[in-house]
């Protein structure tokens, strides 16, 4: 197994402020907008966006959920091992609003696609953007692009793409492992 | 852990602590599920599954048929009064024609006790029992831990009673062996008559004074006096029944401390509880019904990622 480093912390830290200011420059104060992480790993990359929307930018309404896509998957009972649930936490309706779907890593556009179903049980909203941190190019199943990305990167498919955080996994970091 | 030891939910008896544990976690994503605007997923469009009850209900089949649908499972029912059970059919020559129809999960009641094991042993398909004659309620007694679990933090460490008819009822069965493996103390308290009689072999403390009962628990689960299991009279009154073991407002606000009301339902109203009880805070007789359908989704759920097409 081997692995190349593609971001260290002070990019990664770097792209996250790009990230911030391209959300402002398209919601301005995020009246009607939202910010969805998706389960699980999207979880952290909205929680660092979240909250350097708040504290250093000085945005105060930022409202923040998460959404778990497991019973809305197209692969249940197709892999080896069940899938495990997360837990959703939408704490406000989502009718009529701008909706902005986080996740790390964007692969095959599956659990997108997923997503946009599993979003319509909290009502209609009026637009959904998708923002992620890496997207992998040239290996998307569906015809699902992001509207925000962190970086680019051409992987083959038996390569891993790793999203590692400080909170979580002690380092910011992106690694993409080849087994 | 996330899968679960067994491919049928026959009895509680079959099942391990972490089976209950993940029962539980996989309910409490469901819960939130069916609080939502739009209370549907689609994690099952490819199962049918086929309501099989050759005795009478109403919660527990529309408990079931609504998990069902919740989760996107076809869903066809079947009654034992209109069908050709009263022909002479046998319960696996039925079982089978229904399964040839590609069903893929059994959601049974029967009035005898194992009817569902013997199912399961000469069918091909998963099944659920949703209760065998006087033997096993498994969804019963989980979503009852699961209601427990819900208000009281936890199961472990509890004192729950079961009050009433023990003999004919397997809520009581399913339950001791639920709560028992999570780790509670159970005691069954009831007239002489309706307690059967090695029970205490089961590990469950035994008392036939309500008052001492309630005192000592945590949780009263009230069931409901089975008159329809019964050929015999097995105490004097109904009216006699009901100064000895049923519960009034006076006797638990005589008691030293809050305790739970549980009744698994249909309940028979200034019998065995009296309706200000039924409706007071103390009694989670109608969050054990909500909750009953999360606890079968997931049932329902972990059992159909387990076949494989």
């Amino acid at each position: 197994m081997s692995q190349k480093v593609l971001l260290n912390a002070k990019e990664v830290n770097i792209i996250l402020h790009r990230l911030a200011c391209q959300l402002i420059e398209n919601h301005n104060d995020f009246t009607d907008t939202v910010l969805i992480g998706l389960q699980p790993r999207g979880k952290y990359l909205a929680n660092r966006l979240a909250k350097m929307l708040k504290e250093e930018y000085k945005i105060k309404n930022i409202q923040l959920g998460y959404l778990d896509i497991t019973f809305f998957r197209d692969d249940f009972r197709r892999g080896e091992k069940p899938l495990e649930a997360n837990t959703t936490e939408i704490n406000f309706l989502v009718e009529d609003k701008n909706i902005v779907f986080i996740d790390d890593v964007l692969y095959t556009g599956r659990s997108i696609r997923a997503a946009l179903t599993a979003i319509q049980s909290f009502g209609r909203p009026n637009e959904i953007e998708l923002l992620t941190l890496i997207d992998r190019r040239f290996s998307r199943h569906l015809p699902i692009q992001p509207d925000y990305r962190g970086r680019q990167v051409d992987a083959i498919n038996e390569e891993k793409v790793k999203v590692n955080w400080q909170e979580n996994d002690g380092e910011d970091s992106v690694y993409l492992i080849n087994n | 852990m996330s899968e679960l030891s067994v491919n049928h939910l026959l009895g509680i008896k079959y099942l391990n602590s972490q089976d209950i544990q993940l029962i539980f976690e996989t309910a409490d994503h469901f819960k939130e599920v069916i609080n939502r605007p739009i209370k549907k997923v689609p994690s099952l469009r490819d199962i049918t599954i086929a309501n099989l009850f050759f005795e009478n209900s109403t919660r527990t089949k529309l408990s079931f048929e609504l998990a069902e649908k919740r989760l996107s499972a076809d869903v066809i029912n079947f009654s034992a009064s209109q069908s050709s059970v009263k022909k002479g059919e046998t319960l696996i020559d039925t079982v089978n024609n229904i399964l040839s129809m590609k069903v893929d999960m059994v959601v049974m009641r029967h009035p005898n006790p194992g009817a569902s094991v013997f199912l399961s042993q000469h069918v091909n398909a998963s099944i659920i029992n949703a209760g065998d004659g006087a033997h096993e309620h498994p969804t019963q007694a989980l979503l009852d831990s699961y209601s427990i679990r819900e208000r009281l933090g936890s199961v472990k460490g509890k004192n729950v009673v079961i009050v009433g008819d023990i003999l004919h009822s397997r809520v009581a069965l399913s339950n001791i062996f639920a709560l028992q493996l999570q780790g509670a103390s159970v005691m069954v308290c009831g007239p002489k008559t309706l307690l059967p009689k090695y029970i205490d072999k089961l590990g469950v403390k035994v008392e036939t004074n309500l008052r001492k009962a309630l005192n000592w628990c945590d949780v009263a689960n009230m069931l409901r006096v089975q008159n329809e299991r019964m050929e015999i009279s097995y105490f004097p009154s109904t009216r006699e029944y009901t100064q000895q073991y049923g519960v009034n407002k006076a006797l638990l606000d005589s008691l030293d401390k809050e305790i739970t009301i549980m009744h698994p339902g249909p309940i028979n109203r200034g019998v065995e509880i009296t309706s200000d009880v039924a409706d007071s805070k103390q009694a989670i007789i109608l969050d054990q019904v909500q909750n009953g359908v999360a606890i079968r989704m997931a049932v329902i759920y972990l059992l159909a990622s387990k076949i494989k097409h």
